[in-house]
């Protein structure tokens, strides 16, 4: 009989060739729906120097705003092989790559919608939980209106926009502490 | 009124971001509190790897290489329940660890220990309509770390599961009873005292294999669900 939840751990630093194998992840097989991005989110710690060791995780809908999840049971189109899960660990610049598609938006409980969004699991060695937070994407309209944007104090919603580089690549520094550390979620 | 889905963890289930013992923790720890988020789609979702292929072998890691590893073979197993003891049906479960001698087959892994080419370390598997999981392996050796003088990590299987929803998503480390270094282990002792020792397998006699191979059982509980909430009667 269960006595109470498992209590998280840290990944420790020697995941590599075991749960990951790739510094960059590719959501969005051919045929896949929806404008085609690039996202790199690169990892900080409390003195802003890049975390080399880090494992991140990406969660999102797909370009129809529709997880692929039995609990979303909209009647939206769900894109044969598009998961919406990736994960890839950080290189010696501390950056994660994602492949994916720009994500539609998603229903809040109370109505309306949330802006389109990509969630984020951070994990790394020092790190005994879990950190959750979202990716949003710069100049996007919808984030004006967004309800979980408004819970977070306006001079820390920063930290959640990711910016267009002259590539073309959505980039967000994640900063696990210090000034500019970013906002984190618990659900 | 929005429900939540998913159990918030009481306070003292996990440890907290920043142990000072752990010093790894200090520089990588949000100072700031986290921000409470009512449970969208977005975090009673998650992925369900429903179509990951699995190998046949890839439970065993005793039959991953050319020949079996150097070390004492344990057979690993267990259920994956949530909080109010129901199975966690398919949930998929990956293991990593270091080799008998206490060496991970990794680039960053200098310790002073033979490696083991017959050892990878790596596993998953996907746990049955009951929740039950199984691997075999070999137990794994304590290692030294530089993270104070003489610092020893216990014995220990790390372990990754996702659950149904990116809300249950866990990473822990599973650990072998009476271990004299559990109680020098600032990672383990980061746990509040009541709930480290669910991190501790027990043995277990009925499931070791005679003339094969000792048994620990290791059951891992994920966030439970709150009750479904009524229909609002005026809805
Ligand atoms: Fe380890």
């Amino acid at each position: 009989m269960a006595d109470g939840l498992t209590p998280s751990q840290t990944i420790g630093p020697f995941y590599w060739g075991t749960v990951v194998n790739t510094y960059r992840a590719d959501l969005a097989p051919l045929g896949v729906a929806g404008e085609r991005i690039e996202v790199a989110l690169t990892l900080h710690d409390v003195d802003g120097k890049v975390v080399t060791d880090g494992l991140l995780e990406i969660w999102q809908a797909n370009s129809h705003g529709r997880y692929n999840h039995p609990e979303d049971r909209r009647n939206l189109p769900l894109d044969a092989g598009f998961e919406g899960f990736g994960r890839a660990s950080t290189d010696t610049t501390g950056t994660a790559q994602f492949a994916t598609i720009r994500p539609g938006p998603v229903p809040w409980p109370e109505g309306g919608l949330q802006a389109p969004h990509i969630n984020i699991s951070v994990f790394a060695r020092g790190v005994l939980n879990r950190l959750a937070t979202r990716l949003y994407f710069d100049g996007d309209p919808a984030l004006a209106g967004d309800p979980v944007l408004k819970l977070v104090e306006p001079a820390r919603r920063s930290t959640l926009l990711a910016k267009r580089d002259a590539q073309g690549v959505w980039r967000l520094p994640v900063h696990l502490g210090g000034a500019q550390e970013t906002v984190f979620f618990e659900s | 009124m929005t429900h939540d889905l998913y159990r918030r963890p009481a306070l003292g289930q996990h440890p907290p971001h920043r142990v000072d013992a752990y010093k790894s923790t200090v520089g990588r720890s949000p100072r700031k509190p986290a921000i409470v988020l009512p449970q969208t789609l977005s975090e009673i979702t998650g992925p369900l790897l429903v179509n990951e292929r699995l190998g046949a072998q890839e439970n065993d890691l005793t039959r991953q290489r050319m020949g079996p590893p150097l070390g004492e073979r344990i057979i690993v197993h267990g259920r994956v329940l949530d909080e109010d003891g129901k199975a966690v049906p398919n949930a998929l479960v990956e293991i990593w660890q270091c080799n008998a001698a206490g060496r991970y087959h990794h680039p960053g892994d200098q310790h002073d220990a033979p490696l083991d080419p017959n050892f990878y370390g790596g596993g998953r598997t996907r746990a049955d309509a009951e929740g039950g999981y199984k691997f075999i392996t070999v137990k794994p050796g304590a290692y030294p770390w530089g993270n104070h003088k003489n610092a020893w990590r216990p014995a220990h299987i790390h372990f990754s599961l996702f659950g149904p929803a990116f809300a249950t998503r866990l990473i822990t480390q599973m650990y072998f009873p009476n271990d004299p270094l559990l109680a020098y282990d600032p990672i383990y002792n980061s746990v509040p005292e009541g709930a480290r020792r669910r991190l501790q397998a027990a043995f277990d006699m009925e499931g070791t294999q005679p003339e094969w191979a000792l048994a620990y059982k290791f059951d891992i509980v994920l966030r439970g669900r709150n009750a479904v909430p009524m229909e609002d009667e005026h809805g």
